[in-house]
């Protein structure tokens, strides 16, 4: 046993690869990068896996696939939104027979601390009817992340942890266990991973019957804790996650604290939860997310003769994240004292552009350009030039997800927008930008493309990128627009007025034009010039 | 035994440096910890702040509760006011004097001041001319770990420790320099 300080995300690393991981994929989001990052500074040290980035989560999911059709043991790391973008292969790898275990670790956001949204993945696991844990601390974390291959394995199908932004990022010692080997190379049966349907539909019925083998291993998980209180039966706790610690962080020891079922695992364990709510009055439920426990114990009807309380209540804030406080609140305690001063004094101090970002030359050449264009709408995409929507630029419309910049920029352009401009970044065009591209590009239509490229994933702390420079170039050329429009600029203030040049002779040219503002993120030319010195 | 800091400032301060030097402390000294930390736009000179808990026994929550804070540690002084309401009545503030102006509507300075003057116990120091004392501004973090290390329930020895392995790699002045910005910071603050 060893000891070791660690991120709840590298807990999780760790795990997989003491579990005998023998490939890990993931496209970067927070709060789930540093789960790569992790495996691929380990890779120096602890030989045999592979871990690397990849182009976007689908791609990242589907080559996980392939490990575990080969038998082997496979971790896909991703932020929740990533989910979205992996839906079509997780969805459907529940219904092959994964063979090696398949663990996909999802990471929530909720407060939306850097997310566009704050969903909650525990319904996905719900919807592929796949097995899924839920730590609340950084030893379950490593714990869990080993039991979710053993469950994969087990019953042949995909596992989850969930994971949340407060314990990705918070760091505690943990112990560590023995060192797994990886499996031998053994390959899966076609008629298990050959979606058609006379296969599927056998699959999937499959994947139904074990169901109830599932909730029977919820039942029995160590990780699933109850403790009935004789002495008082009026409240009793139902704690998911880091709700859990919440709850404990108001009482001073086990002893004062009430009945309380501690859920970890995915499906719920229906026995344990049966007996609590049996035992007392009101039932509080704690969970982080959305209210996914609640909603299921109170079914249409409720529960007759007790009272469930909640986020459907309005008991927990349905909005944002918990905290020790709104449940102490819920818990109907005071609040502590505390100390207070006059808050007005309290500027908020939002992220902004570093000094000398390439986006900011961007954003005042665009800008200026577009002060002659007043009905101009700039579709923006998720990047670190998202910041573009703040002052002093407040430079673009919209950001809704990766790669929507482009395909908005069509739709409003077909209706009549006008300039209709896109800005992406290199890493977000690579992810998801190329296809809606393709698709503009086959009617030719009358918007510009601006794509800011820095050279890294920048946003999330410069992961390598994809496609940049001349080999960005290429593929745009090869998505068929026509080279007099496509544009290279070198975002830099000595160059505003030929970049402006260049802008409005786009935005003039009746039909697509690609405008690559090409510089170097200037945190990466830093660390190149420090790795140089050393 | 227990005690719970909030670590504030702004983005490319170093407040992660000071939370590794007093995790890695902590854990020589025997006791549990967990630092809740904001990753993700750090780099960008937005507000950064980062949850830090010590005790004997068993931690529960990442996040410290309102009122349970016994100390803030700030690089910067409007920083370290955004979090009072973490602080326990008998709270302590540990902060630098020297702004970070950065945004339009930075309240004028003496406000900022007398408004941490206005906490029962406040440590203010002047970060900046102290780092250059020791040999460079950017050993600000560093001064202000020292000023509160008399507060810290972490050993001193422990904490000199870790400002070694944390600035090892960059070679023996740099690592003396920031020693030397910690005895300075630690003497200012008595
Ligand atoms: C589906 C999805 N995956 C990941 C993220 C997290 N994320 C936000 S922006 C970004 C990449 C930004 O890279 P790039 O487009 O090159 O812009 P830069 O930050 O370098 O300016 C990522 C990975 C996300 N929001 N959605
Ligand atoms: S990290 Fe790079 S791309 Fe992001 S704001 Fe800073 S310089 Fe610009």
């Amino acid at each position: 046993m060893a000891r070791e300080i660690l991120l709840g995300d590298e807990a999780v690393a760790l795990g997989a690869i003491h579990a005998g991981l023998s490939a890990g994929y993931s496209y970067p989001g927070t709060p789930a990068s540093e789960i790569m990052e992790y495996m691929i500074r380990a890779l120096n040290k602890e030989s045999g896996f592979k871990a690397t980035w990849c182009v976007n989560e689908k791609v990242a999911y589907e080559e996980a696939l392939g490990v575990s059709f080969a038998g082997k043991r496979t971790l896909v790391s991703m932020k929740h939104v990533g989910l979205n973008v992996a839906a079509d292969p997780f969805m459907n790898s529940a219904i092959t027979r994964i063979n090696g275990g398949l663990v996909v670790v999802v990471a929530d956001d909720p407060g939306m601390h850097s997310s566009q949204n704050e969903q909650d993945s525990r319904y996905y696991a719900h919807f592929a009817h796949v097995f899924c844990f839920e730590p609340s601390n950084h030893q379950e974390a490593y714990d869990m992340t080993r039991s979710a291959f053993d469950v994969s394995e087990r019953f042949n199908i995909p596992v989850m942890v969930r994971m949340v932004t407060r314990l990705s990022h918070s760091r505690s010692r943990i112990e560590t266990r023995e060192i797994k080997k990886e499996n031998p190379i053994c390959y899966g049966q076609g008629q298990d991973w050959t979606l058609l349907p006379m296969n599927a539909r056998r699959r999937f019925a499959h994947l139904v019957s074990v169901q109830p083998e599932l909730i029977a291993l919820s039942n029995k998980s160590p990780f699933n804790l109850l403790d009935l209180k004789d002495h008082d039966k009026s409240l009793g706790i139902i704690a998911s996650g880091i709700g859990y610690n919440y709850v404990m962080e108001n009482y001073s020891n086990q002893e004062n604290c009430p009945s309380l079922l501690k859920v970890s695992t995915y499906p719920l364990p229906e026995a344990l939860i049966a007996k609590l709510v049996n035992h007392v009055e009101t039932v509080l439920v704690v969970e982080e997310g959305y209210p996914l426990i609640e909603q299921t114990i109170k079914g249409l009807f409720g529960i007759p003769e007790k009272k469930l309380h909640g986020k459907l209540t309005g008991h927990l804030p349905r909005t944002g994240e918990l905290s020790p406080d709104s449940v102490r609140e819920a818990l109907g305690m005071n609040p502590r004292e505390h100390l207070r001063i006059d808050s007005s004094i309290l500027a908020s101090r939002p992220p902004q552009l570093c000094q000398g970002c390439p986006h900011g030359d961007t954003f005042n050449a665009l800008n200026q350009t577009l002060e002659s264009y007043p009905k101009a709408s700039v579709f923006s995409d998720i990047g670190c030039y998202t910041l573009g929507a703040l002052p002093p630029y407040k430079a673009v419309d919209s950001c809704v997800c990766m790669g929507a910049s482009v395909s908005m920029a069509k739709g409003g352009a077909e209706v009549g927008v006008f300039p209709s401009v896109a800005v992406i970044g290199d890493s977000t065009f690579a992810h998801s930008g190329i296809t809606p591209l393709l698709d503009a590009m086959a009617s030719n239509i009358n918007m510009t493309v601006v794509i800011v490229d820095n050279a890294a994933v920048a946003m999330t702390g410069g992961q390598p990128t994809f496609a940049t420079g001349e080999k960005l170039v290429k593929i745009i050329k090869g998505v068929g627009a026509p080279e007099e429009h496509i544009r290279v600029i070198v975002p830099l203030p000595k160059n505003l007025e030929k970049n402006i040049q260049v802008i409005r002779e786009e935005i003039e040219h009746n039909g697509l034009s690609v405008i690559i503002s090409l510089r170097e993120c200037i945190q990466e030319t830093k660390k190149k010039n420090k790795k140089g010195a050393k | 035994m227990k005690q719970d800091i909030i670590l504030a400032g702004v983005g490319g301060q170093g407040i992660l440096s000071i939370a590794f030097v007093i995790d890695n402390a902590a854990l020589k000294d025997g006791l549990n910890f967990k630092q809740a930390e904001v990753h993700g736009m750090a780099q960008r000179g937005g507000a950064v702040q980062s949850h830090l808990r010590l005790s004997k026994s068993h931690i529960f929550s990442d996040l410290i509760p309102k009122g349970e804070a016994d100390l803030i540690i700030s690089v910067e002084p409007l920083e370290s006011l955004r979090y009072v309401e973490y602080l326990n009545p008998d709270g302590c503030i540990v902060t630098s004097t020297n702004p970070f102006c950065n945004i339009p509507d930075y309240p004028p300075i003496e406000d900022v001041l007398m408004e941490i003057r206005s906490v029962k116990k406040a440590v203010l120091i002047d970060s900046e001319k102290i780092a250059k004392k020791a040999g460079s501004s950017r050993a600000q973090n560093m001064v202000i770990l020292g000023a509160a290390s008399k507060y810290l329930m972490v050993g001193e020895e422990a904490l000199m420790e870790f400002i070694k392995v944390l600035f090892r790699t960059r070679g023996e002045n740099i690592v003396n320099m920031n020693l030397r910005a910690f005895q300075v910071g630690k003497e200012a603050a008595s």
